[in-house]
């Protein structure tokens, strides 16, 4: 064990820090919208060699050696700095990983370089209304037909839906088989014709989410990902990236601090509540489980590093809902120290993006955000069926015989 | 920047959990949980031929000149077995002459102590739970100790006691001096059996007047009871698994039903990533001054906490059973109260994490 940085290391650190300097933008480029901003300065990055290191040239990254230590000094630092990085959109978090590891190279050529600068913007086509921890009973189908595919049926809780010009989902393209083999993974253009998408209104008022409807939306059968009836494999790969992007604990620990603030400014019984005993034994409390976060990261991420990420696979297993529960001890607490404030419903601005949790309707907001994460990409108490069974080996629940 | 293991460590923790399964296995510790003296001597000569009590003093007294996490690594094996025996105390006692002794002190003790030959314990709490270096009242007058301590572990079986006394300084006493009472203080693990110790102007040698060495022996304790807690919990917990696995009810393995699967997997949720948490404390208490005393009392308070729960839950989920003498998740639970108390109790420890942060 040895947590300081080898020479090369720090500084490959001072060299990501140089490049930082360029962020945020200045003159004429600061004019510009926010978004082109953060392309441009993502796109830089990717030519230096610190955004998309692991996707290969050919495809529009840096193409740099797989070094896990690298990326995290990179994530670091541009967090630290504000900077966009690698983005974490559906597209670049969840698409890219997936086919670098399944997608032909046609597919790689046409779809990555625009996913990665987030120039085409993607979402994610899982969850149906029948079909939410039970996915694999998805119904929307997908018939062949020629050299295309024709789409029936309907998605739900589809995040950014509205915003994207691709969806990659899964669609069931044989009645007849047993229910993991009849799914397939395809790409879909969301300006086919007979697509709608309709709005979801989530509990914090913010448009989180979307129905999407499919009416004989044709697919060229070039946009498969994967073989057909394979997709459910190709999905595991997805929803194992999609667990990574919502364990961080560097954002849990932001939040942390957050709430300490909050504990400093807010006023119980005429003084700081950061002064209470009562409060101060708590949030120290919370952040062991915060602490507990990033030490548990840091041995899977070293795991990993050493090539041996079955010595972690349990913590590995567990980083998910650990992280929704802690995250719902932070903001649980920060609930608590607002009193009657609590009552507030969350601003416009807190809904519009991260809350910055420097206001009374920011934690509202938080408050209830935090529910988001608890439920998406497998809600809690299919975490703890995953822990169960496949961390400990305990039985797994009767199931009906599959068709 | 590796956290991890290395190989030696990972073989260390093989070699003591392998020598234990085979010299002292469930039927042995319950003979000796029963019988309660928490020691049995051929054990310890056994772990001490492995080099576990060297393991962090100098090589020139005998020792393999390692780390807390290497004594903290042991510790946790040493929990999961709930293995009767004074390595608290003892290699705690060991790190303070080695921080605070001078060349004679170390000289005439850290060699017996490294092969096992001599044993000692620490003498830190006073009444109302008095832990903290700044609490403690046994005086200091001259080159003599009077007062007294608590919860001493093992004080019986002791050649060496090193005691807290005011001002934050630590002494050498022998056990066998003029002037020192020592009386069972019925403690609750019989692993790890605690004595009230009367001192009555007894003759004792000071270590270094530095009170850093006082606070460090106090954080390396607070690491290695974190680490005890860890692997005892750890333990309970796999023992209930395998118990959910066996035990049928209402005509199935109760670990099928969602509600004692959910269950388990929340315990399993609470121990097992923080097996990081002891590792990092371990790491900083030698490496990280600026962090090593929260590090230690966060660790502490967090898994002896969480480990308490989970024992309670355990013994709830094996039901009538659980609550007997003779089943073995008792030795567990004990052994977790001790850990959750000694050196401060998580709520204390917590009140220390907000001010060491400034708050």
């Amino acid at each position: 064990m040895d947590l300081e940085y080898t020479e090369e290391y720090r500084e490959y650190r001072e060299r990501v820090r140089d490049f930082l300097k360029g962020w945020p933008l200045q003159g004429e480029e600061a004019k510009l919208p926010e978004a082109e901003q953060a392309t441009l300065f993502r796109e830089r990055g990717i030519r230096a060699g610190f955004v998309c290191r692991n996707v290969p040239a050919d495809y529009g990254g840096a193409g740099q050696a797989p070094d896990a230590l690298k990326d995290a000094i990179v994530r670091d630092e541009f967090y630290a700095a504000g900077a966009p990085g690698d983005s974490i959109s559906q597209g670049a978090g969840l698409l890219v990983p997936t086919l670098l590891d399944f997608g032909t190279d046609a597919q790689k050529q046409r779809f990555i370089p625009l996913a990665i600068s987030d120039r085409e913007r993607w979402c994610q086509g899982y969850s149906e209304p029948g079909a939410g921890s039970d996915l694999a009973s998805l119904q929307c189908r997908a018939e062949r037909d020629g050299d295309h595919y024709v789409l029936s049926g309907q998605k739900i809780w589809t995040s950014n839906a509205r915003e994207a010009d691709w969806m990659f989902g899964l669609f069931r393209t044989d009645l007849d088989a047993p229910k993991h083999a009849g799914i397939t993974y395809l790409l879909v253009d969301m300006k086919s014709p007979g697509i709608e998408v309709r709005p979801l209104k989530g509990m914090t008022g913010g448009m989180e989410f979307n129905e999407v409807f499919f009416d004989d939306v044709r697919v060229p059968s070039e946009n498969i990902v994967g073989r057909e009836g394979e997709g459910w494999a190709v999905s595991r790969a997805t929803l194992i990236h999609e667990r990574n992007l919502i364990a961080s604990p560097t954002m849990m620990r932001d939040t942390f601090n957050d709430l300490v603030d909050l504990a400093r400014r807010t006023v119980l019984g005429g003084r700081p509540a950061l002064e209470d005993l009562g409060v101060r034994r708590r949030l120290v409390e919370i952040e062991g489980y915060v602490r507990t976060s990033e030490t548990s990261n840091m041995l899977q991420f070293t795991a990993s590093v050493r090539g041996e990420p079955l010595k972690a696979m349990r913590p590995m297993m567990m980083a998910k809902l650990y992280s929704t529960d802690t995250m719902h001890r932070i903001v649980r607490c920060a609930y608590d120290l607002l009193g009657a404030e609590g009552m507030y419903s969350p601003a416009p601005e807190d809904v519009a993006g991260w809350a910055r949790n420097a206001t009374s309707t920011g934690w509202v907001e938080a408050y209830m955000f935090s529910l988001g994460p608890a439920i998406a990409g497998g809600a809690s108490n299919i975490q703890l069926n995953i822990i169960g069974e496949r961390g400990y080996g305990l039985p797994r629940d009767q199931r009906p015989p599959e068709a | 920047m590796d956290f991890g293991l290395s190989e030696e460590q990972e073989l260390l923790q093989e070699t003591v959990r392998g020598y234990l399964a085979n010299e002292c296995p469930p039927a042995r510790q319950r003979e000796l949980f029963d019988a309660g003296p928490g020691y049995d001597e051929a054990l310890w000569r056994g772990l001490a031929e492995m080099g576990l009590m060297g393991l962090a003093i100098p090589e020139a007294y005998g020792g393999a000149e390692l780390e807390v996490l290497d004594l903290a690594l042991a510790c946790e094996v040493l929990g999961e077995s709930g293995f009767p025996s004074p390595f608290l105390g003892h290699v705690m006692s060991a790190a303070a002459l080695v921080e605070g002794g001078d060349r004679d002190q170390q000289t005439r003790w850290l060699p017996a102590l490294a092969d096992g030959n001599r044993i000692a314990s620490v003498a830190l709490c006073e009444a109302n739970s008095a832990w903290e270096p700044d609490s403690w009242a046994c005086r200091l007058s001259g080159e003599t100790l009077s007062g007294s301590k608590l919860f001493v572990p093992h004080a019986d079986a002791a050649d060496l006691l090193v005691v807290g006394v005011e001002g934050g300084r630590l002494v050498l006493v022998e056990a066998s001096a003029a002037g020192v009472g020592i009386e069972s203080g019925e403690g609750v693990d019989r692993s790890r059996p605690v004595f009230r110790v009367d001192f009555d102007e007894v003759p004792c040698e000071p270590l270094a007047d530095d009170p850093r060495i006082a606070d460090r022996l106090c954080d390396v304790g607070r690491v290695l009871v974190a680490a005890d807690a860890f692997g005892a919990a750890t333990h309970l917990v796999e023992e209930a698994v395998e118990y959910a696995k066996t035990r049928e009810q209402f005509g199935q393995k109760i670990g099928q039903f969602q509600a004692v699967k959910h269950q388990l997997a929340r315990l399993a949720l609470d121990i097992e990533p923080s097996r990081a948490l002891f590792w990092y404390a371990a790491y900083a208490v030698d490496h990280l001054p600026e962090d090593g005393a929260r590090a230690a009392a966060l660790a502490k308070s967090h898994i002896a906490d969480r480990a308490m729960e989970a024992a309670r839950a355990v013994v709830e989920l094996y039901g009538g059973y659980g609550f007997t003498w003779d089943c073995d998740v008792q030795m567990g639970f004990k052994r977790l109260m001790f850990d959750r108390a000694f050196l401060g109790n998580p709520d204390r420890l917590r009140e220390r994490c907000a001010d060491l942060a400034g708050w």
